[in-house]
């Protein structure tokens, strides 16, 4: 059972396809490079120790579906960091988006075209059929390499379909395939390889030239018709030669997110595309090109629902949000290529999958009770009422989205985890209800008794190679 | 609809305890042996008299055949009961009800906690029931620190006054454990130790938490009027309560973490039955589930013998040190005597055989007339309640 309601039946204004909505999410960290033994300059974004793609590709779903009545028909979850290599990982989000049991589901993975691909696929749709595409990445290189330093991590996500308020027509949008030893990683290695840079350039620029030109003409437009046009590439100069040969000027080209986010791999297409959905004046025509095993290429057009249908976060609003003073060593042990001395505590137990399946609501779209009886909130739902008493009289009330407050909380330097102390607290919510849990992206000396909060999706820990997904909460954002 | 308990229908005729502490050298097993036959030597009879027993342990083990293997028990019912560091007092409270009933003449209850054999800090549960993983992962002093803050906030205390009624405990207990040769910190500890150790959980230090130990600690029951056949001095039991909460602390707004409401109705009722009008006037001494300062600090004002808002001043008055008005852990309480789960809430009842007998030495209070035990079980928010009163006839 699943809490979004179908689609609302079409009333006479008209339709169209395109972009519905859209999200995104750059987590809390950021790596200054300079503090990286690779160097640079600027800084990437670095997903926390409880994080993966699975919970960043929650949190930019959440952005796209809130206070949305549409609900998706398909959920594509593109990634090169899945966090299961076996196991639906668009199952975690689909469950943590409470998205209907008949949309199907479908991860996309192993190259960083694939995000950008999920949003060509999902424009094709016919009919009633609404895809969310949700991309996310958590890019580890090696350590002192560039990958390292270049990658950032970050999540997108776009609902795909035909309504009456469409932010974005995707006006074009191409393809080309090409079998090139540019970047590689085996299913045993930790960190991806490249080869050298001035080959894969001399092959991609070529197809992300012909895809840019194909989908131009499916839109019916030139290059000089585009208000603005992002590339992304590992390779920067790919960017400047396309732009020579393919006629395009300075002034077209997007931020690349480089100096702040860094590449987020299968998510970075659609981040640059959300940026630049997040200030689009209707009418503007957006190019958004990726080079990777070949290229893709999607053109959109924005409408003028653009500036009404814009997420509670613009990516600029995340990449504000920060701390910027993550030590490299602490990035290094939550990715676990620094080992580190585990507390003197048990392991936590790997959670059991009949309970999980029972309590899938609650545990992954933290999905509450409501007491018909005296309405009273009931964390985690029950079946006799925490206030008055009533039995089996309970709403399911969802809880994802609510605000909270800090009642109390303690800083604990016992409890097991990657990243101690841990943060505990006593949250209560503004539309009643309270709950324990632990407190992300925080710092121990500035928890305060009333902090406003919000709720986020984290893994808490991976056991026995199970990874336990639940809700934190965080100083809001 | 009543709890109408059993007072002075029960009496206990003999006790044991083990030294609390590191015993590196000694399992389960052996703890068990040792208190179970040093309380058949105090009530003056062989094991073989015993008719049932009720055996209390958290983790070290399961059912009755913890206990019927090494002492050799032969054929007798043996009851394994929990309720986490309750557990000592829960034993006591059901074979204390087997007598009273009338179902057996002669019990024993008995608790064992064997924790230093884990490796891991701290107090760590072994249950391993399969979960959805949305537990809370907080440890026992993170949950008992959020009563500190809490207090002080109520009550418009400063940090530093909290911190200076906290550190008062630590230092009674201590310097309490310090006349005590069974316990596991023997060692009176000066206030500056105390502020500078390192935290545990919010503005906790490892002075502030009780010891993490071995051991075990037994009584032998049975009808008062039986007493004498087996002791002169017996002590009485004036009332047993246990209250297990509705655990929605951490559910409902409306808990504000200053005190603990299953302690107030489990000392209403052992009180009820007891017949104690005024705790502060009439209870002489006690026991309580010192597990954290804070504990101690809340449970004054739970118990009735500090105003609400008091406990802290009466802290610093010295109200419950041994020679003050109301003693409270002469023995050292958790704190410093050490806290093995299953044995904790019978250590307790120890510290009264001794205390009504004048054999608590130089930590003996003067003449006691009741006395209070108190066990908790879990965290402020969610737990189980222990209370009982004590005395003589």
């Amino acid at each position: 059972m699943a809490g979004r309601k179908p689609r609302r039946a079409c009333d006479n204004t008209p339709t169209m396809a395109g972009i519905l909505r859209y999200g995104s999410y750059v987590p809390y960290c950021r790596l200054r490079r300079s503090s990286m033994s690779s160097g640079g300059r600027g800084e990437r974004s670095a997903a926390s120790f409880d994080e993966d793609a699975t919970s960043m590709a929650v949190e930019a779903g959440r952005e796209a579906l809130r206070n949305c009545e549409h609900a998706p028909t398909e959920l594509l979850f593109a990634s090169t960091s899945h966090a299961y290599a076996e196991k639906l990982n668009a199952a975690a989000v689909h469950a943590a988006l409470d998205l209907p049991a008949e949309a199907r589901s479908i991860d996309l993975a192993s190259c960083s075209r694939s995000g950008l691909a999920a949003l060509a696929i999902a424009s094709r749709l016919k009919g009633s059929e609404t895809a969310l595409v949700c991309a996310s990445d958590v890019v580890v290189g090696a350590p002192m390499g560039p990958r390292e330093s270049g990658g950032g991590d970050a999540a997108c996500a776009f609902l795909v379909g035909e309504g009456t308020e469409v932010v974005a027509a995707i006006a074009g949008a191409a393809s080309r395939t090409e079998e090139l030893l540019d970047v590689w990683r085996g299913p045993q290695q930790r960190f991806a390889r490249q080869w050298e840079e001035r080959f894969v350039q001399r092959r991609l620029v070529p197809a992300l030239q012909a895809a840019l030109e194909s989908s131009l003409r499916e839109a019916g437009l030139s290059a000089r018709d585009l208000t603005r046009v992002a590339v992304d590439t590992s390779h920067r100069k790919i960017a400047s030669s396309l732009a020579r040969s393919a006629g395009l000027q300075a002034t077209q080209f997007a931020d690349d997110l480089q100096g702040t986010v860094g590449r987020a791999g299968a998510a970075h297409s659609g981040l640059l595309l959300a940026n630049l959905l997040d200030s689009a004046e209707p009418g503007d025509k957006i190019a958004v090109v990726c080079a990777a095993d070949g290229a893709e290429a999607v053109i959109v057009e924005a409408t003028n629902h653009v500036a009404s249908m814009r997420p509670r976060h613009s990516v600029a609003a995340w990449i504000g949000s920060k701390r910027s003073s993550l030590p490299y060593q602490t990035y290094l042990k939550w990715r676990e290529i620094l080992p580190f001395e585990a507390p003197r505590r048990p392991d936590p137990p790997r959670p059991a999958a009949p309970p999980m399946q029972r309590s899938e609501r609650w545990k992954y779209a933290f999905v509450g009770s409501r007491c018909r009886s005296c309405g009273a909130a009931n964390l985690p739902p029950q079946r006799v009422c925490v206030e008055c008493g009533s039995v089996d009289d309970m709403d399911q009330s969802p809880f994802a989205d609510a605000t909270a407050r800090v009642a109390t909380y303690t800083v604990d330097h016992l409890a097991y985890s990657l990243q101690q102390p841990v943060v505990a607290a006593v949250v209560d919510f503004d539309q009643g209800g309270r709950f324990a849990c632990e407190l992300a992206d925080v710092d121990p000396d500035k928890v305060a008794i009333g902090q406003e909060l919000e709720m986020t999706f984290r893994r808490l820990y991976t056991s026995k190679g199970v990874r336990n997904y639940f809700w934190k909460a965080r100083p809001r954002r | 609809m009543a709890s109408r308990g059993i007072r002075d229908r029960v009496a206990i005729v003999g006790m044991g305890c083990t030294r609390f502490g590191e015993h590196w050298d000694r399992g389960a097993s052996d703890l068990l042996v040792e208190a179970a036959l040093e309380a058949c030597a105090s009530a003056g009879t062989e094991r073989d008299a015993v008719d049932a027993y009720w055996l209390g342990t958290l983790t070290s083990g399961r059912s009755g055949l913890l206990l019927s293997e090494p002492l050799k028990t032969g054929y007798k019912p043996i009851t394994r009961v929990e309720n986490f560091c309750a557990t000592g007092s829960e034993a006591l409270r059901n074979a204390a009800y087997a007598v009273a009933c009338g179902a057996y003449d002669l019990v024993m209850a008995i608790g064992v906690e064997k924790l230093k054999d884990s490796g891991y800090s701290g107090l760590v549960s072994g249950a391993g029931v399969p979960t959805d993983g949305t537990q809370s992962s907080m440890t026992a002093p993170a949950t008992f620190s959020l009563l500190a803050p809490a207090y002080a906030k109520k009550y418009g205390l400063g940090e530093d006054t909290l911190r200076h009624v906290l550190t008062r405990i630590a230092c009674k207990n201590h310097a309490n454990g310090a006349r005590n040769p069974k316990a596991q910190y023997q060692r009176a500890v000066p206030a500056e130790a105390i502020e500078s150790a390192p935290k545990v959980a919010g503005m906790l230090g490892v002075f502030d938490c009780s010891g993490v130990s071995d051991g075990a600690a037994a009584a032998i029951l049975c009808r008062a009027e039986d007493a004498h056949k087996y002791s002169d001095s017996p002590l009485v039991i004036k009332a047993l309560s246990l209250i297990a909460g509705p655990a929605d602390g951490a559910k409902r707004q409306a808990y504000d973490y200053t005190f603990f409401p299953e302690v107030v109705a489990s000392a209403a009722d052992a009180y009820a039955q007891a017949g104690v009008r005024d705790a502060r006037d009439e209870i002489s001494m006690a026991e309580v589930h010192d597990c954290f300062t804070p504990t101690e600090l809340v449970l004054m004002e739970d118990l009735g013998f500090s105003r609400r808002g008091n406990a802290w001043q009466d802290t610093l008055d010295g109200r419950f040190e041994i020679g003050g008005e109301q003693p409270v852990n002469p023995d050292g309480g958790l704190k410093s005597f050490g806290h093995p789960i299953g044995a904790s809430g019978l250590r307790m009842m120890y510290e009264m055989w001794l205390q009504f007998r004048g054999e608590a030495g130089d930590r003996q209070v003067k003449s006691p007339k009741l006395g209070l035990t108190h066990n908790l079980g879990g965290a402020p928010g969610r737990c189980v309640s222990f209370v009982s009163v004590v005395g003589v006839n």
